[in-house]
């Protein structure tokens, strides 16, 4: 029985940093409609940044501030300059340049920050916490606790707040959210410089569980998209079950069938939740328009 | 838009004869070698990505299928290597025909996702299955290309026989871009709906374009592998699947010499960026950028404005001398 | 006014190296994964180059004339690998070429050395590089058996007989794998368990589990870093007592820092540049450790890591090799590498021969333990 919940407990860890990235995609998704495919370097960004700011004798506590804010205006510049002047170019060429715009964010960064890997502290020490007689990493249940408020307050803002209602309508039908006298351009801004925000502090809560390097985004980006698609685009709840969904089959893999083959199984799970449940499994139901 | 065959196809291969002589040598002829494989992914992704309006992260991983299995037929199995390739071109055409068929049913970025997933676990396999691939450092001692017998062991002769091969798969591509599925592919710029109504099968389309595609890749897998004689996973990873997508955009998305422009520059670029190794990657995605935002056309239509401007300048002083 | 002094500046600077450097330099070639997930081994590498290029000009370069090392980026990638070879030998004209870093980039290029008969002295540890024997291609780097041996001879001091192996999915953690499949089965352990892990994996929680599970005496884990860290720290996590054994891969200060407390208690297999304060005086290697820590520090400001010890050692056996052939050219210096005997280097004391061109033994290493954040080596 103890391997079983260690597996679990392990995959819920694991899954919580897959859904993490996978907010952030959800976000600028549910606003514009585009795969962002630099949201895995807004991530690594965050906890690269975090790690240069200790390097150069911040405190930890700073360098994660001032990690999180850099990132957050890196967003927000990316959209001023490289999506907005797309204007109403196909969405083909912005996912595009979302894959240009990681090129160049990891090419920076491996150039002024280096190669190397690093780690941060864990923010509450060392000591693993018992649950149920498994072990689970204090700076998991930090991780757990970030994502669900993540997700509560993203469920708020898009239910109960003016900017996260006009922030759908313009994913929803562009035209008629301007006709209402929404700035389109106003909330696509927003949804790149929050995403970039919530990768950020993703990016470095996840950062002294998992490490980090210049080129770790790739695979988060790749975790956190399959997170969002097995969980529904669109919706924060399912982007963060997606990502757990995710992380426990690949833990469960590798504790009762093969760890050679874990990424494979849970892919495999993917394509089948794509093939017969294409809006994921918390997706909203696509309606087509005609 | 009907496109004049010679200057699809004829051209262009004419120009791909003719680079040898102007680069000579055995490390020229090897990065023009690259250059023409990469070019047969270009030509099927123009059609998938600039035509049929998908993007693919997993033709890589067509291209490591069809290479693996070509590698096994032929060393495990001991096949002949004609056999070996049909082999493996026809298991990767199988299997994009078995993903495609679900998938270019749904909208939105499906295929997208559906790929990028085969293509991973595709690479798991060819890393995992280490009795049957030689694992992650490869797979060595691939028989060179072989017909009847005949080893193709000369640089040049492969040279020449992949041009050929690029060759009729620009006709073919060219063909297809002026039949019926692509007529039904280019009704996607208007209303898919409004096409199904009328008959068209835009589906049916867009799944022969996908399949097909995944055929070229697998085509320049085989002649990859038995023209390296060693095949790694890490040539078929998801990075290399972008790369491919990034040449059909430097060739214009929709133009198919553009396409197989683009997989030369991708494929030269770097060797001529060797000075600046660190920032290579970063040079790419300004280039990828750059190309997006001031030429959507590409390559091809850097080419055409190139040609607008030097047959203005041609015509400028005889309009001068009518003013005067 | 200023025009004759500056003139006079030029000649003298132009019969300056006209006169240290009358020959034509000797031209040698490099290919390392300095960049792609393979940066961390060639970063090391193409400094030492760089590094050994001046060292050998300034004292007066090889047999009077002056040394190049063209240096090509593979970017971890083996298209790049066999381009740059072919074009260090079809445009660069090199008489002998070090590296790749990476043992399948190694492999895919072997044959195009070997046609071209020029030497490849590579940098990669894989066996199936050098066993068997081609006469164009060399090794530096310990064998991965010899780490393998250097281990279960303490795991057999220590009582150990159920094993279990935690190997990375790469080219390095799969040569490991196959070694200690055979060594461990060939000297009566058994293997209780058998896990693997991606390169790029996060979490070991779950194969350390189902390694507990089986009752395993010692855990031996196979990668570079970042992984083994990760799988120190989830060894911490969970608590686990059994010992932890750890590749050469990881002797790196890198490991330490990354693996934090979790380091503690950890043993490995490590080549002396790790505790080059801990070799003893009389030691043929000694000198040359030394030398080579002080000047790569001083050069770049950290100090070196084995991988770059690989290079460093390719580069000093290939110049032995033409001080001994009295000339540079690939077939010499081929044949003068195949009777070198007894040549300290960085990673060990190199013998190559006509059916031994690796040329180090299990003496190469040292068990080492990692002891309050440094390397104590174990008697």
């Amino acid at each position: 029985m103890a391997p079983l919940i260690q597996y679990l407990m392990g995959g819920l860890t694991l899954g919580s940093t897959y859904g993490l990235t996978a907010l952030g995609f959800t976000l600028i998704w549910s606003a514009t409609g585009i795969v962002n495919f630099a949201q895995g370097e807004f991530v690594m960004l965050g906890g690269m940044l975090a790690v240069a700011g200790v390097a150069v004798g911040l405190s930890q506590l700073w360098a994660i501030l001032l990690a999180v804010a850099g990132t957050t205006v890196v967003g927000a510049m990316v959209e001023r300059t490289m999506i907005r002047p797309l204007g109403r170019r196909p969405v083909l060429d912005v996912v595009i340049v979302t894959l240009g715009v990681a090129m160049v964010v990891r090419g920076l960064v491996m150039l002024f920050l280096g190669k190397e890997t690093h780690v941060l502290e864990p923010f509450s020490g060392h000591v693993p916490l018992r649950v149920f007689g498994a072990a689970i990493m204090a700076q998991g249940v930090w991780v757990l606790a970030t994502a669900a408020a993540v997700v509560g307050g993203l469920k708020v803002f898009f239910s109960a707040t003016l900017e996260g209602k006009a922030m759908q309508a313009c994913a929803h039908d562009p035209v008629a959210a301007s006709l209402v006298g929404i700035s389109v351009p106003r909330m696509t801004l927003l949804s790149f410089a929050l995403s970039a925000l919530l990768g950020a502090v993703g990016g470095v809560l996840i950062t002294p569980i998992t490490m980090t390097s210049y080129d770790v985004g790739i695979l988060l980006g790749l975790k956190g998209f399959a997170a969002c698609v097995l969980g529904g685009l669109g919706s924060p709840l399912g982007a963060m079950a997606g990502g757990i969904l995710l992380g426990v089959v690949e833990s469960l893999t590798a504790g009762y069938l093969s760890s050679a083959y874990k990424d494979a199984v849970a892919l495999v799970v993917l394509l089948a939740v794509l093939f017969f449940r294409p809006t994921g499994l918390f997706g909203p139901r696509d309606v087509t328009r005609v | 838009m009907r496109r004049p065959f010679w200057l699809q196809v004829a051209v262009p291969i004419a120009v791909m004869g003719l680079l040898p002589l102007v680069f000579p040598g055995s490390y020229s002829l090897t990065v023009l070698i690259l250059s023409v494989l990469h070019a047969m992914h270009a030509v099927g992704l123009c059609l998938l990505v600039g035509h049929a309006g998908q993007i693919s992260l997993g033709h890589g991983g067509f291209y490591g299928l069809a290479a693996y299995t070509s590698a096994i037929l032929s060393v495990r199995y001991a096949l002949p290597v004609e056999v070996a390739m049909a082999g493996g071109v026809g298991l990767t055409v199988v299997v994009a025909a078995l993903l495609g068929l679900p998938t270019l049913r749904l909208r939105g970025h499906a295929l997208a996702m559906a790929t990028l997933g085969l293509g991973i676990i595709l690479n798991i396999l060819f890393t995992e299955a280490v009795e049957l691939t030689g694992g992650p450092s490869g797979f060595v001692g691939i028989p060179r290309l072989s017909f009847a017998g005949v080893v193709v062991d000369r640089d040049g002769a492969v040279y020449g026989l992949l041009v050929a091969v690029l060759g009729a798969m620009m006709a073919l591509a060219t063909n297809i871009l002026n039949s019926r599925v692509g007529r039904a592919l280019r009704t996607l710029h208007g209303s898919e709906a409004a096409a199904e109504a009328m008959g068209v099968d835009v589906a049916q389309a867009k799944r022969v374009v996908f399949v097909l595609s995944a055929g070229f890749s697998a085509l320049a897998g085989v002649l990859y592998a038995h023209y390296l004689t060693f095949i790694a996973p890490s040539s078929f990873g998801f990075l290399f699947s972008v790369e491919l997508i990034v040449m059909v955009v430097l060739g214009g998305m929709t133009s198919i010499p553009g396409a197989v422009a683009g997989a030369f520059l991708v494929t030269w670029l770097p060797e001529v960026l060797r000075a600046f190794e660190n920032v290579e990657s970063l040079l790419f995605g300004i280039i990828l950028l750059g190309c997006i935002r001031f030429f959507p056309q590409g390559l091809a239509g850097a080419g055409a404005s190139v040609g607008r401007w030097i047959g203005a300048l041609l015509r400028c002083p005889r309009g001068e001398q009518d003013r005067g | 006014m200023l025009g004759w002094r500056w003139l006079v500046v030029i000649v003298m600077g132009w019969v300056g190296t006209g006169l240290a450097w009358a020959a034509e330099p000797i031209v040698f070639g490099a290919v390392v994964s300095a960049t792609g997930p393979a940066a961390f081994l060639g970063e090391p590498q193409k400094n030492t180059f760089l590094l050994l290029e001046e060292e050998i000009n300034a004292a007066g370069g090889l047999d009077g004339r002056p040394i190049t090392i063209v240096v090509y980026d593979d970017e971890s990638d083996v298209n790049k690998c066999v381009l740059a070879v072919r074009r260090l030998l079809d445009q660069d004209k090199v008489v002998a070429i070090f590296g790749p870093s990476l043992s399948g980039n190694t492999l895919a290029v072997t044959k195009v050395a070997a046609a071209a008969r020029v030497p490849l002295i590579s940098m990669a540890a894989a066996e199936k590089i050098v066993r068997p024997v081609d006469p164009w291609v060399f090794n530096t780097p310990q064998l991965d058996r010899h780490a393998g041996i250097t281990i279960l001879q303490h795991a057999k001091a220590a009582g150990h007989k159920r094993l279990a192996l935690l190997t990375v999915s790469d080219g390095y953690g799969q040569a490991g794998r196959q070694v200690l499949q055979e060594l461990i089965s060939a000297q009566g352990f058994s293997l209780v368990a058998d896990e693997v892990y991606g390169p790029k994996d996060t979490d070991m929680t779950a194969q350390l589990t189902k390694i507990v599970g089986a009752g395993a005496d010692a855990l031996i884990c196979w990668g570079t870093n970042p992984g083994p860290a990760v799988v120190a720290r989830n060894r911490m996590q969970l608590g686990l007592s059994i010992p932890l054994y750890m590749s050469h891969g990881v002797a790196s200060p890198k490991f330490i820092e990354l693996a934090g407390p979790a380091a503690e208690g950890i043993l490995l297999p490590a080549g002396r540049l790790v505790a080059v304060d801990q070799v003893p005086d009389g030691h043929p290697q000694k000198a040359v450790l030394q030398a080579y820590v002080a000047a790569y520090t001083k050069r770049f400001g950290m100090p070196p890591s084995s991988f770059g010890g690989y290079a460093h050692d390719a580069v000093r056996l290939v110049a032995a090799a033409v001080r001994k052939a009295g000339v540079a050219e690939p077939a010499a210096i081929r044949d003068a590498l195949e009777n070198l005997q007894n040549v300290a280097g960085v990673s060990g004391i190199y013998s190559y021969s006509a059916d031994n061109h690796n040329g180090l033994d299990a003496s190469a290493f040292l068990m080492v333990s990692i002891q309050g954040s440094t390397w104590k080596v174990l008697p």
